[in-house]
């Protein structure tokens, strides 16, 4: 405990360039980035593929893909090929990685509405987008947001790592600790990394709340 | 430089045996906390699906586990049990596992249908017997599909380890790095993908042979079937 108190007590740790404002704001952006990107990849191509029914099997693919691929080992490889200095390596495996739970959990949510619920839609007059846009994503939208949670999660994580081939961001603390032997500083930025994580996670709670239908959550029963 | 080819397959050659240590290190560092974390779900699980109030906590908490950056859990974790030891990397492993386990094992043990819950009872099966010879069996299915993902996590998430020294596989990314050698990285890769993949279909064999019966009902249900496309939506 003596360590947290010495990197949260020295007040170098909290301006400039190593300063923990900054990384943090680092840490934000570019987690931010990959996962706007992730979702604009993800979100559009997991509500077709959901809706249609069509390359069902690229999505299960992906899945297992992304669960067996070695995060450090796709993020050295990208930035040892493509080279150092702009982010644009670094940001591909991360947005590699944060696409599958994205486009798994849309699938799954729109392909899990209830059938008799779709055709009540198409029956009342629906078109296809309109169907899909108010009734289909409301109704699948835990299910939806629990993915970018899970990408969320994922990006915290993986962006600390890519510290490691020369990121900014929180992952720093971490590695320049190790590679220096100042396991201060090494606690600091893991505790800053973990509470960085639990802070998403309670953020999609907050979203959970107001976003979703109370009728879909079960918050209000229908009678 | 510009000549180099991408794959120096003399180098992989050359350290055949030290990338086998490394892979058989890797899988001993990822299969043992699975092992373990499947051992602890059980009974936890069983609670989870007998009593609610035990199993809303039990996974807000495993959730919160789950959600930290294992690199940070690593570090924490150094001053308890060692840098560049296997237990530090295994450790927070078996909390991964353990969350995706738990939920498995309490949903597996919610689809077994009441009829045959209720028969069973009927039947003058104790409890006990129940359990073990009716519940866990019409469980399995569920439970194996969280049990390969678990897995194959676990192994890829080994290699993580490297950066605190201890990463199975992950020391040939470390290694690549450094060099500024792709050949190593790209083995890594490949290796882990391939241990991950191997694990999941010995997973798939594995569920087969536990459950012959769903290979059978499968087979009953298509010789049933009058024509395809007669039970739409049914599925």
């Amino acid at each position: 405990m003596n360590w947290l108190a010495d990197f949260f007590g020295d007040p170098a740790n909290w301006s400039g360039p190593d300063g923990i404002p900054l990384r943090l704001a680092e840490h934000l952006e570019f987690a931010g980035l990959s996962l706007l990107l992730a979702m604009l990849v993800a979100l559009p191509l997991g509500l077709w593929i959901g809706h249609t029914g069509r390359g069902a099997l690229l999505v299960v693919l992906s899945a297992n893909a992304a669960r067996a691929l070695p995060t450090l080992g796709l993020l050295v490889l990208v930035v040892l090929l493509m080279g150092v200095g702009t982010i644009a390596p670094v940001l591909i495996p991360l947005v590699a990685l944060a696409v599958p739970p994205i486009l798994v959990n849309t699938y799954e949510g729109i392909r899990g509405v209830d059938a008799d619920l779709r055709d009540a839609a198409y029956g009342m007059g629906l078109r296809g987008g309109q169907v899909l846009g108010r009734v289909l994503v409301p109704v699948a939208l835990p299910l939806i947001l629990l993915g970018l949670r899970t990408a969320a999660i994922q990006v915290v994580a993986t962006a600390t790592v890519a510290a490691y081939v020369g990121l900014g961001g929180l992952g720093r603390y971490i590695i320049d600790g190790l590679a220096t032997k100042r396991y201060p500083l090494a606690v600091g930025g893991a505790v800053l990394v973990a509470l960085l994580a639990l802070a998403v996670q309670g953020l999609f709670g907050v979203l959970q709340r107001f976003l979703v239908s109370p009728g879909v959550s079960g918050r209000q029963k229908i009678r | 430089m510009g000549e180099e080819p991408l794959v120096r397959w003399d180098w992989i050659g050359r350290n055949w045996p030290e990338i086998l240590e490394l892979a058989a290190d890797n899988l001993v560092m990822a299969l043992v906390p699975v092992a373990v974390a499947l051992l602890a779900a059980l009974p936890l699980g069983l609670a989870g699906a007998r009593w609610r109030w035990f199993y809303q906590p039990t996974v807000g908490v495993v959730n919160v586990v789950y959600s930290l950056p294992s690199l940070a859990v690593f570090i924490v974790l150094i001053p308890v049990t060692g840098l560049a030891t296997r237990t530090t990397v295994m450790v927070p492993l078996v909390f991964y596992a353990m969350a995706v386990l738990i939920p498995a094992v309490v949903d597996g043990l919610a689809s077994v249908p009441d009829h045959v819950r209720q028969s069973a009872v009927a039947m003058g099966f104790t409890p006990l017997r129940r359990l073990l010879g009716v519940e866990l069996p019409i469980a399995v299915p569920v439970v194996l599909a969280g049990l390969r993902v678990a897995t194959v996590s676990s192994i890829s998430l080994v290699s993580v380890g490297a950066l605190v020294g201890r990463g199975g596989l992950g020391y040939l990314f470390i290694d690549g790095w450094q060099r500024q050698f792709p050949t190593p990285i790209i083995a890594g890769i490949v290796l882990v993908v391939l241990l991950a993949g191997l694990a999941d279909l010995l997973l798939v064999l594995a569920q087969r042979w536990l459950t012959p019966w769903s290979a059978a009902r499968v087979a009953a249900r298509a010789q049933a079937r009058p024509a395809a496309g007669e039970r739409k939506g049914a599925a």
